[in-house]
């Protein structure tokens, strides 16, 4: 092989490069990222970069000497606009043709966004270009912030807008935050942290249309049930999807993500392996900054290898934190799985908690117990996803 | 120097986090002390917090994970060491020795709490 491109210059697309590089490949490697920016820290944006607690520059995922030891070709600010496998080439914005061998996919993910005309003061948070805009509308003294979702993003937004001082509300469709993430009785903790801290937390309803003012600034949310919430800034966590729509047409497999293998590798294409939220990996894409980290490895392996000669086997993790609580989530929960408490208690906003389906523990959730949320976890990795704790 | 505790109640495999500015975090590693500067250089984590093995001390939260001899970082996430602090044992307390300049005492608290 003597060039490969990552396509997507984030987290997984920077591990992929570092991993190619140590793991021996000394051809010519091309980086082409959409964002201007090098490579950087996404969950931050929606905590300690929104709160002004940290800059820009301390966001960085590897410094300049970093950057140089790579040895890559650095095409920021550039969209790959397609893929012709057969040619062995990526099509750039502006009609340009880069012959490749081998290509990691690491494009990410798009946040959703909400039908209608784009109004100012509305907003969503996945870049940091998205995060310092937003940051900007919430340095202009107190405002109306409605966030909109209450997820993990648009947990973590509210929170930060409260601590900043703004009037918040969260409207969630669902009939609480977080249910299919984490249950019943972990999402009535998730919606008491928002009640808690002074922000009004609307669930079981939905948002019909977004109005805006006469100067096309957001004026006021209509909710389906027909409440009207006037808001001065409003933030939609509504999920993301996988940016894919650049690839179509190009013969690499699609739904809802690429479709790989669980080594990352598109298995009809030789050459073309996937990494992160963009990589549907056996049948599951995940979106946790810990697979971006952890795929890369794999990926390239099997890049260099020409073949699928390993598989991904990390425990899914994630954290959040939110109102001065960091919770922890490991292993592979479903629907039916019973929570139990291993210790502490939601009403002190410091537990460890299990779940677990036929006696034996498939997830372990903590808040605020990072040192035994460890050991279970590795407990759990250790025995594949399933233990007895 | 700065007070940590009495030995034995740093037993090995425990940790203490001392509620300086900055933070500083003293291990016993099977019966070797440590003291490092408690947040990981990659995020917001107390190290204290973190896994013990040997004489490795992984982040709670990404798994980076920190040599407590040098203080470099031994894989990613992180990139930057922390520092390092000597520690001494005299009649049976664990002292750190960090520079005064650069870390005050929080509060009154002149001992930290157990992680």
């Amino acid at each position: 092989m003597r060039t490969v491109t990552v396509i997507g210059a984030s987290l997984a697309g920077l591990y992929a490069a570092m991993e190619l590089r140590s793991q021996g490949y000394d051809g010519r490697l091309v980086m082409v990222g959409e964002e201007t920016h090098r490579p950087y820290d996404r969950p931050p944006l929606s905590k300690e970069f929104l709160r002004g607690a940290v800059t820009a520059e301390r966001l960085s995922l590897a410094e300049a000497d970093e950057i140089g030891e790579l040895d890559a070709d650095w095409l920021l600010g550039t969209r790959a606009e397609g893929l012709d496998p057969p040619a062995g080439s990526v099509l750039l914005e502006g009609g340009r043709r880069l012959p490749t061998d081998g290509v990691v996919l690491a494009t990410g993910a798009v946040p959703r966004t909400l039908p209608g005309e784009p109004l100012h003061g509305v907003h969503t948070l996945r870049t940091l270009d998205d995060a310092a805009a937003l940051r900007e509308e919430l340095s202009r003294g107190q405002v109306r912030v409605v966030v909109i979702g209450a997820g993990f993003i648009g947990a973590e937004v509210a929170s930060s807008c409260a601590t900043l001082g703004h009037n918040v509300t969260v409207v969630e469709a669902a009939p609480q935050p977080l249910l299919p993430q984490l249950g019943d009785e972990m999402a009535r903790f998730c919606a008491d942290l928002h009640t808690d801290h002074g922000v009004s937390l609307q669930t079981g309803c939905g948002v019909k249309a977004l109005h805006g003012d006469v100067h096309g600034r957001v004026d006021w949310v209509e909710l389906t049930d027909g409440r009207h919430l006037p808001a001065d800034v409003v933030v939609t966590g509504i999920g993301v999807s996988p940016a894919t729509g650049w690839l179509r047409g190009s013969g690499v497999p699609l739904d809802d993500g690429v479709v790989c293998d669980g080594g990352g590798v598109v298995a009809s294409l030789p050459g073309i392996v996937a990494v992160g939220d963009v990589a549907r990996c056996a049948g599951h894409r995940s979106e946790h900054w810990s697979s971006a980290m952890e795929q890369p490895a794999v990926a390239v392996r099997n890049l260099l290898a020409g073949s699928t000669v390993e598989t991904h086997t990390a425990l899914p993790y994630f954290w959040s934190d939110q109102y001065g609580v960091r919770l922890q989530l490991a292993g592979h929960r479903e629907q039916a799985d019973t929570l139990r408490m291993v210790e502490g208690s939601p009403e002190d906003r410091s537990f460890l908690a299990v779940y677990e389906r036929d006696g034996a523990t498939t997830a372990v959730l903590a808040a605020n117990r990072p040192r035994p949320f460890t050991r279970l976890r590795r407990e759990l990795a250790r025995s594949g996803g399933l233990a007895t704790v | 120097m700065i007070p940590v505790c009495r030995l034995e109640d740093l037993p090995a495999g425990d940790s203490i986090r001392l509620d300086l500015e900055p933070p500083i975090a003293v291990f016993n590693a099977d019966g070797e002390l440590y003291a490092v500067d408690d947040t990981c250089t990659h995020q917001d984590a107390s190290l204290s917090e973190g896994w013990l093995e040997g004489c490795l001390v992984e982040c709670p939260l990404h798994a980076a994970s920190f040599d407590l001899r040098t203080g470099k970082p031994t894989c990613l996430p992180a990139r930057r060491a922390v520092r390092t602090h000597p520690v001494s044992v005299l009649d049976g307390t664990v002292w750190v020795h960090a520079p005064a300049e650069e870390t005050t005492q929080a509060a009154e608290a002149g001992q930290g709490t157990a992680a």
